[in-house]
This record gives structure tokens, C-alpha cells and sequence, in this order.
């Protein structure tokens, strides 16, 4: 009787890829069901169309490049890139915004590099990143989120037609406004106090008023990807300790001109960066110090082009100047092998 | 920190122990033919002693250790010897090697055995006796244990002798059935390794998961003072090493020995072969062997050594339907047999029929990084960063990630959400080191030949000139000059066999 | 003012930058001409002589002489042609097909019924590898011989044939693992 051969282990736990990435998406849902709840139609409009494109374009660059389509197209990789995009995106970006951003994100950040796996740059992030410096005012016209100022009835019907590219009569000025940390900053500019700019009707209890519940959303999920063991815990500790740290320093030395760190790392990305842009494991460090100081690099790096630099928040240029350090930080962060003397 | 302190990394895996540790060990019966194997051990294969023809008695030495790290092979019953050849061994290749071929005769009639009293012994004469009595570690390493029981000066006296009763891979249950039956014999023989090691503790580490063991140990143990210390049930905790940590809290260096911190191991199922060899003079001709998975009714069998996987299977009823994949050893670290026509050896722990229904293979994704295997590694190494390298071939900077501290136990490749083949890119780096720097040697060999040639050219060349000129004065030379130079050529063909003897020696 | 002072600070620089460089060249020079040795290791000794040169030593020597390619050693294949532009820092390039081709490892064997003990082939023998004595057979030791062919023109009986070395239980290695999926064919 003659038997197939073939190497050891010869039981696999019941892992894959695609379970990985589907984790990710079901752990983003109670965030999503925030933003919709506060920023209406637009969110899923724009998760549906970032979805279709995602696929698209990956399957098209499969294509080319000889791989097998069901296979790829099932790891969910495009889907959860386009997913984590397109919640970054502003709810009633026109849709060849989310077009530039998912190709941009697919085709160059992730095909070109190599594919699944082999990207040094997160993609979502690099997407993200083309749009805002391509497209600064569309990027920056977010709606007022529900309850601030007057309710926004948008229905279905008029977000697809915003986003198509018809105004169908509707003046986007009366509906959009800055985000919190834009006015948080603008107004840092004309001299008012952290304390004065706190009063204003954007903020909410912490932080954004409307963010600061979907940003609760992405912090349960997120707990729940660390609890799976699906993230590793160790970057958004890294992350958000980093940046609670330093804006605690800073806040200590000027509180008027300084946030308070549970403001810093409640508002903007900071939770949704940490729990899920910073832990893609392809482009982050690999080691359990690693993480660690990558994560803690990220959230420096947040509140440095936050409070310093040109634009309101910077999960997305923090986590890409991270990418590049990833590989250093791995070959120096080696763990103590078995046996090994330490030290 | 109390004992056991946990090693790094492990994984908790599927168990199914329970299919083959219900009954009691199967008393072997004597096949018509014998296959035994002559290379058993690491090291050295034994030189054959007898020939087709000869007529052999049960507990006859019939290959003798060649070298120090070698053990002798013993016929495993009365008969005759039908061939020395090459022939299908239990071998990941699924190539043959050198067996003697044993027909058997019926009457399992015993060569005269002869008990030795160990306490009275020489240390070195004790572990000639082990080396020729053929024990070598029996969880399946099969390094020889006569090496193991010579401390070298790598410490000078022992601190802890470790019995692994671990056993973490699944379906094995072969060192858990010997543990309940036959305990006191394990016992006796730890005494023998506690008399020439003197330990200053022993210790007997059980995975928790075997309590009847646990306590057939502990009751044979009760007031020689050995420690029966149960260990939790995560694999790999039978790795040597990891056993090493997991009862002293002890690491044994990297490129060292756990001798160097005063630690040695043995599998409990060597330490009964040890006893019955020196209290009864019985060499190692037989082990107990799992037979389980996809079998009619899986135990374990006390079997011949050179009995044939076929001869075992159809003892436990035979396969049921639908077997794909036979393994020697366990799943997650055993070999998959391109037969099961090879016999059982000293290394053959357990036979593992697997049906196709608990075979999946799904299809190979690139690595996404997600470090799932840093965690599981017990030498905690970074198993991705050793794909990486493996896959690329670079079997420089593979090293510099510690390759040789990978001990194969499978669990990256188990959590692998990719379903990377990493063991086999580690094995097959390693395979490839080693061609690559036996290569280098066999160059090295090459050139100091050649140049030792070309010197032995050149002397020749200017001790023919010299003689030249010493039997002929340049005046008168010139009619001789051609004759003697026609004869030259055939000088260097008698000089090369002389230079060339020292270095002869058989070929594998 | 300042350009002098920024003349002279420069100047110092450069001095000082100068110094060190020339104390690094004296202090840590390298002795000999290992680039011979290095060639000559990467080389795989078979001594056959097919680059034109006699023995790999010289092969060595002219490569670092600049006057023969790296791509003149059959038996060290594309690897070693690759292996040497490496150390080299050159462009690798393909065998000189002239020169034959890439074949697998082999070693040569003696029909030991036909030979006639004539020592031909232990003086064509660049590593002594071939035992024997005139008017006695002779027989290679497997271990020693390198492959090289050297052997088999020289025997007047035609008694000398290659032999490929098949893996045994001992050589036999681990196959580079299956790729990832890629497209079905």
C-alpha cells in the first residue's frame, strides 16, 4: 500500500487568511454603525462603493499578474483595505474621491509591491494619504455630524446624488464644517485657549461630539481583535501610551495651550489608528518589543504633527513613517533564543 | 517561582489519546520474517556480523557499533539469515538501506542471556555493555544512550537526571502505556543511570493529562526519593529542552549540551530497556508501539523490532476506510511513509493511520506577518524571518536568525493562517547547509591533494635531474640522455599508490 | 574677516579628515594578495582543467590576473559563475558553452575485468584518487574523485566510465517546499 508523503506537521489549526481579515471587518461594525447613526447615508454609500472598486481593481491586477482570482479575492485583503479607507473618508466624498483613494491603495501601495504580504506600506494608508495632499478642500468637508447645530435629514435618496456629483439643489456649505481637531487647531492659531475652544458646540464630552462615540465603537472592536488575538496587543498599547504620554508632558507644562491626553487619544483617529491601521501585521513590526516600540512611535509622531505640523491629525503619515522603521525595529528587537545567554 | 516553570511559546493541540490508551499493552507475536535495519541510532551504521545463510539465535548481536557514537542490532528471534541487503526503511526518502533479513525458525529460542551487576562494574565496561546490549533513547531519537551516560567533563557531577514521561504529541500513548504496566522495571533501570551519573535529584516529568501514570510512578517511586512531578499538557513539553525548563527553570546553551548545566534526559521507555538489558541480559530486540488513528482497533503493541507496519496494523484489525497518509511518530513532528512495508525500529514510537477526512491541505497564501508563529516557538526564534531567508535561499543571514536552535516541532507551521510549509523550508535549509559545507570540505580535500601532487610532481622532476647528473657528467651524457627520460613516465605510477594508501578508507 | 576664519576651519577639517584617513590605511592595511585565496575557495576543485588552465590554483591566479572570465568553470556551474561575480563585483553572466555544459556530480569507475594495469589514468589523476600499480588493476577511491574526466582519455582499453552519484539515505535532502498557489494551468 503506498501512502502520499508529505513534511511535518501533519494537523493544521483551523486558521486562514481570509478568517484574519473577516475578523478585522466584523470588528469594525459597531464603530461603523456610529458614523452612520451620526453622519447618515454617506458612510455606507461609501463603504459599498470602496468595496466594489476594491474588488475590481484587484481582480483586474490578479489578472495581469497570473494569480489565482478565487483564491485572492477570498483572503477579504482588498475588502478590508477598502473598508479601512473608506471610514476615513469624509461621508459625502464624491465618488471618484473613493475611486483615487481605493486604486491608489490597491493597485500601487499593495500590487506593486508584491501583493498580500509583501507591501513594506500600509495601503489604506497610503490611499489616504494621496487623497488628502491631491484633494486638501474635498478631503476636509466633513458633515456636521447629528445634533450639532441643526439635525441634518439627508435622506438615501440626495446622499447618492451628492456623491454621484449633483448638488440636486442642496447647499453642501450649510451641512459641512471642520472637525474637531481643524477647529481645535484653527482656533489654537487665533490665540484662544484649549479650555475656551472646549465650550464650542463641536465637542462633546471628551471629545468630538458624534466622533466620540464612534470612536467608542472602534474601541470595542478593537478590544475584541486584541482578545481574539487577531491584532497584537502590543501596538495599541504602544500607540496610545505613546501619545498619552507626550501630550500629558505637554499639557502639564501649558495646559491652556495643550489638549488634556484623554482629549488627545479620544479625538480624531487616534483609537481607530491604533486598534486597526497601526496592527496591519504585513507592514508593522513583528517581534512582542517591536510592536511595542513601533506602536509607541506612531503615537508620538500623532501628536508631533498634530500639535506642530500642517494638518489637524496624522494617524496616516505617523503609521507610514513607522512602516519604514518597521524593518529596523525588527532586526534590533530580536527576542533572547532558547538557551541563549542574556544580555 | 515554583516548579514547573513554563517555556515560552507552545500550543495547546488536539489530544485523541484516548483512542489507543483504553486497552493494555499487546503482547507481540514472531512474524515469519524479520527486516532489521542496521543503521537504528544516530550515527554510525553497525557493521554486519553475519551472512546469508547463517542460522541466528533471538538476542544474537548481529550488527556490532562501529565507532563511539554508534549501537549494536540483535536478531529479534531464532532463525536464519536470508540476506544482507539494501532494503525499505522507515525514511521520510522512501530510500533503502542496509537490513538483515531473518527468517524465522518458530521457536524463539533465546541465545544464553547473562546478567551483569552493575554496581560492581567499571564505569566504562558498564556503558560498552549498554552500547553492545543496543540501547539507544527510545522517544524517538534513538541517539545512543552509552554516549548520554558519560558525563565528559562537560560537569562534574550531575544535578538533575530527567525521566521524560512527557509525551505531548497526540495519539501517542506508547511511554503512558509503558508507565501504568510496567513502572518498577522503568525504576530499576533509573537506578542503573542514578548509579553512574549520581545525580543530586532525579526527576520524572508526566504530562498532567495521564494521571494513572502519574500514579503507577509514584507508587513505584515511593522511597527511592525520585520526584514524580507532573507537568501541564502543552506541547512541546517533551522536547528535551523544554522539559529542561519546564522542571529546573534551566536553559541548555545554544550551541552547547544540557550536560554543560548538569542536566541529562532520558526517555522512561530507554530506562526499562536499560534494566531489562543489564538485570536480565535481554538486548533491545522489541518496543512498544502505538498503532492508532484510522485503525479498527488502535493500541499498543510490545513489537518485534523488523516487523513490518503492515504485519502491526493487521494485528489492531487492520485499516479503516479511506487511509491517505501513514505517519511514523506523531502528527506534528512525525514522517510520512511512502509505504507500509518498511519494519519497526528502535525509533518507531507510533504508527498513525490518517483518514482522509482529517487531512487538510489548503492552499499556500504568502506570509502576512502576523507573528502567530513568534508566539508559538518554544526556542523563541522568529520563524518568519527564517522563511523569509529560506525561501530566498540565504542560508547566511538564515543562521544569523539562529536556525540550528529550531528543534522541528511543528507549531509555527500549525498556527500558520498562510498554511506555510515553514518545517519543511527550515529542513530543507538546514539539509542544504549541510551538503553545502561537506561540499566545502570535499573541495578543501580536492585542492591539498592536487597541490600535494603537483609538490610530489616537482620533486620527482628535480630528483631525476639530480640523479641524471650524478650518474653522468654533462660531457659524456648525451647518448644516454633520451633513454633514460623514455623510461621516466612509469616512476610517478609507482610513487602515487604509496602517497595514496594513508588516505584510503571505505566509502559510504 | 569671516572668510579667513571659514578658510581656515575648513582647512583644518579637511587636514584632520586627511590624517585619519591616511592613520586607517596604515594602521588597518590588509597583508598579501587574498584575492587569489578567495577565488580559489569559491572554485570546486576538480582540477579538470576545462577553464584552460591546469588545476583550479591557476584558474584562480589568472581570474585575479584579470586575464581569464568567471565564466569559464563548468563543474562550478551558473552558481559558481554567480558566486564569483559576487566576490568580484561584477555583472554574472552565462557559462561559456565552449567550454561544456553544466553536468550533475559523477564519479569515475573502473571496469575492473577490462583493465589492464597500464597506470595511464593514476598519472592523468589530478587528485591521486586511482589506486593501482602497473600490470595490477586499478580502482578509484569514489571518496577522492573529483569528476574531472581527466581519466578517460588516457585509458588505451576504454575501460573508465562516469557514473552519476545517486542520493542514498545519508545524502538525501529535504526538497525546496512547493511555491505559493499560483494561477491554475
Amino acid at each position: 500500500m503506498r501512502f502520499k508523503t508529505v513534511t511535518s506537521p501533519h494537523v493544521l489549526a483551523d486558521r486562514s487568511v481570509g478568517q484574519v481579515m473577516r475578523r478585522v471587518l466584523y470588528a469594525m461594525t459597531p464603530g461603523i454603525v456610529a458614523l452612520v447613526w451620526f453622519f447618515g447615508w454617506g458612510v455606507l454609500i461609501n463603504l459599498a462603493l470602496a468595496t466594489v472598486v476594491a474588488l475590481v481593481a484587484e481582480a483586474a491586477v490578479l489578472t495581469v499578474r497570473g494569480k489565482p482570482l478565487a483564491l485572492y479575492l477570498g483572503d477579504y485583503s482588498a475588502v478590508t483595505t477598502a473598508w479601512l479607507l473608506a471610514v476615513a473618508l469624509p461621508p459625502l466624498a464624491p465618488w471618484w474621491l473613493t475611486t483615487i483613494g481605493v486604486v491608489s491603495a490597491i493597485v500601487i501601495a499593495k500590487h506593486l509591491y508584491g501583493g498580500l504580504g509583501y507591501n513594506p506600506f500600509n495601503p489604506a494608508m497610503v490611499g489616504y494619504v494621496v487623497l488628502l495632499i491631491s484633494f486638501p478642500r474635498e478631503m476636509s468637508a466633513w458633515l456636521i455630524p447629528y445634533g450639532v447645530g441643526q439635525p441634518h435629514a439627508l435622506g438615501l435618496l440626495d446622499t447618492l446624488r451628492i456623491i454621484m456629483g449633483g448638488t440636486g439643489g442642496i447647499t453642501l456649505d450649510g451641512l459641512t464644517g471642520a472637525t474637531p481637531l481643524d477647529v481645535l487647531r484653527t482656533k489654537l492659531g487665533l490665540g484662544l485657549t484649549v479650555t475656551e475652544i472646549r465650550n464650542s458646540p463641536v465637542f462633546g464630552i471628551v471629545a468630538g461630539h458624534g466622533w466620540e462615540w464612534a470612536t467608542l465603537g472602534f474601541l470595542a472592536g478593537g478590544l475584541w481583535l486584541v482578545f481574539t488575538r487577531t491584532a497584537a496587543w502590543q501596538i495599541p498599547v504602544g500607540m496610545l501610551g505613546g501619545l498619552a504620554l507626550i501630550a500629558t508632558i505637554f499639557h502639564l507644562v501649558d495646559p491652556l495651550r495643550y489638549a488634556p491626553p484623554w482629549f488627545q487619544v479620544w479625538s480624531g483617529a487616534a483609537i481607530y489608528g491604533a486598534f486597526f491601521i497601526a496592527t496591519d501585521p504585513v507592514t508593522a513590526s513583528t517581534t512582542a518589543r517591536g510592536r511595542l516600540i513601533y506602536g509607541a512611535g506612531i503615537g508620538v509622531l500623532v501628536y508631533i504633527i498634530r500639535s506642530f505640523g500642517g494638518y489637524p491629525d496624522g494617524v496616516a503619515f505617523a503609521v507610514l513613517l513607522m512602516n519604514i522603521a518597521a524593518p529596523t525595529i525588527d532586526l534590533y528587537t530580536q527576542p533572547r533564543v532558547f538557551g541563549a545567554r542574556s544580555g | 517561582m515554583t516548579p514547573p516553570f513554563p517555556f515560552h511559546g507552545g500550543l495547546k493541540t488536539v489530544r485523541h489519546k484516548t483512542e489507543s490508551n483504553r486497552e493494555t499493552i499487546l503482547p507481540g507475536s514472531v512474524p515469519e520474517r524479520l527486516v532489521v535495519p542496521l543503521r537504528q541510532h544516530v550515527g554510525a551504521i553497525a557493521k554486519p556480523l553475519v551472512q546469508a545463510g547463517d542460522r541466528v539465535l533471538k538476542g544474537q548481536m548481529i550488527g556490532q557499533p562501529d565507532g563511539y557514537v554508534s549501537a549494536a542490532v540483535h536478531a529479534p528471534t531464532s532463525g536464519r539469515v536470508v540476506a544482507v541487503d539494501q532494503q525499505p526503511v522507515p525514511h521520510p526518502s522512501g530510500l533503502p538501506d542496509w537490513c538483515v533479513t531473518i527468517e524465522s525458525d518458530g521457536q524463539d529460542r533465546w541465545i544464553e542471556r547473562t546478567p551483569v551487576d552493575y554496581q560492581r562494574m567499571h564505569p566504562s565496561d558498564l556503558r560498552n555493555f549498554v552500547r553492545n546490549a543496543g540501547v539507544v533513547g527510545l522517544g524517538g531519537a534513538v541517539f545512543p544512550s552509552a554516549v548520554k551516560m558519560n558525563l565528559s567533563g562537560h560537569c562534574e557531577r550531575l544535578e538533575q537526571l530527567i525521566l521524560n514521561g512527557a509525551e505531548c504529541e497526540p495519539w501517542m500513548t506508547c511511554d503512558d502505556l509503558i508507565m501504568r504496566e510496567r513502572a518498577v522495571e522503568i525504576v530499576a533501570g533509573i537506578h542503573i543511570l542514578a548509579h553512574l551519573l549520581q545525580p543530586r535529584e532525579v526527576l520524572i516529568g508526566i504530562e498532567d493529562d495521564k494521571p494513572e501514570a502519574i500514579a503507577a510512578m509514584n507508587a513505584a517511586c515511593s522511597g527511592t526519593g525520585y520526584q514524580v512531578r507532573p507537568v501541564p499538557t502543552r506541547y512541546p513539553s517533551g522536547g528535551a529542552k523544554q522539559l529542561t525548563k519546564l522542571l529546573t527553570n534551566k536553559e541548555a546553551p545554544v550551541n552547547g549540551r544540557s550536560t554543560d548545566i548538569g542536566v541529562q534526559c532520558f526517555n522512561v521507555a530507554t530506562a526499562y530497556t536499560l534494566h531489562r538489558a543489564v538485570a536480565h541480559g535481554e538486548p533491545v530486540i522489541s518496543r512498544i508501539v502505538t498503532v492508532t488513528g484510522h485503525i479498527a482497533q488502535p493500541r499498543n503493541i510490545d513489537a518485534l523490532l523488523g516487523s513490518s507496519f503492515a504485519d502491526l496494523i493487521a494485528r489492531c484489525g487492520g485499516y479503516r476506510e479511506g487511509v491517505e497518509r501513514l505517519i511514523m511518530g506523531g502528527p506534528m513532528m512525525g514522517f510520512a511513509m511512502h509505504s507500509d512495508g518498511v519494519p519497526v525500529t528502535k525509533a518507531t514510537n507510533c504508527i498513525l493511520a490518517v483518514g482522509a477526512d482529517a487531512l487538510v491541505e489548503p492552499p499556500v497564501m504568502p506570509c502576512i506577518r502576523c507573528g502567530d508563529c513568534v508566539e508559538v516557538c518554544p526556542a523563541n526564534l522568529l520563524p518568519q524571518q527564517l522563511y523569509w531567508h529560506a525561501r530566498a535561499k540565504e542560508f547566511d543571514k538564515i543562521q544569523d536568525y539562529h536556525l540550528f536552535s529550531c528543534i522541528e516541532c511543528g507549531c509555527c507551521s500549525y498556527v500558520c493562517p498562510s498554511h506555510i510549509p515553514l518545517v519543511q523550508y527550515y529542513r530543507y535549509a538546514k539539509n542544504e547547509i549541510w551538503a553545502l559545507e561537506k561540499e566545502k570540505q570535499r573541495a578543501e580535500l580536492a585542492r591539498r591533494r592536487h597541490q600535494a601532487r603537483m609538490e610530489r610532481l616537482e620533486r620527482e622532476q628535480r630528483e631525476r635531474e639530480a640523479k641524471l647528473r650524478q650518474k653522468a657528467p654533462p660531457r659524456t651524457a648525451s647518448p644516454l640522455d633520451g633513454a633514460t627520460a623514455g623510461q621516466s613516465p612509469a616512476e610517478p605510477a609507482l610513487a602515487a599508490p604509496a602517497s595514496i594508501a594513508v588516505n584510503v578508507e571505505r566509502s559510504e | 574677516m569671516m572668510m579667513i576664519v571659514a578658510i581656515v576651519a575648513l582647512g583644518a577639517l579637511a587636514g584632520a579628515s586627511g590624517l585619519l584617513l591616511g592613520f586607517a590605511a596604515i594602521r588597518f592595511k590588509i597583508e598579501g594578495d587574498p584575492v587569489v585565496e578567495r577565488i580559489d575557495a569559491l572554485l570546486p576543485q576538480t582540477q579538470c582543467g576545462q577553464c584552460g588552465y591546469v588545476g583550479c590554483r591557476s584558474y584562480a591566479e589568472a581570474i585575479a590576473a584579470g586575464e581569464a572570465d568567471i565564466n569559464q568553470c563548468p563543474p562550478g556551474g551558473q552558481g559558481g559563475v554567480a558566486a564569483l561575480a559576487d566576490l568580484l563585483g561584477r555583472d554574472p553572466k552565462p557559462l561559456d558553452p565552449e567550454l561544456g555544459p553544466e553536468k550533475p556530480k559523477m564519479v569515475a569507475v573502473i571496469d575492473e575485468q577490462s583493465c589492464i594495469g597500464c597506470t595511464l589514468c593514476i598519472q592523468a589523476c589530478p587528485v591521486d584518487a586511482i589506486l593501482g600499480a602497473a600490470k595490477h588493476m586499478h580502482t578509484v577511491i569514489a571518496r577522492e574523485c573529483t569528476g574531472c574526466e581527466l581519466c578517460l582519455a588516457p585509458c588505451p582499453v576504454d575501460c573508465i566510465h562516469m557514473q552519476p552519484i545517486s542520493p542514498t539515505i545519508t545524502t538525501w535532502k529535504w526538497v525546496y517546499p512547493a511555491a505559493e498557489a499560483r494561477a491554475a494551468a
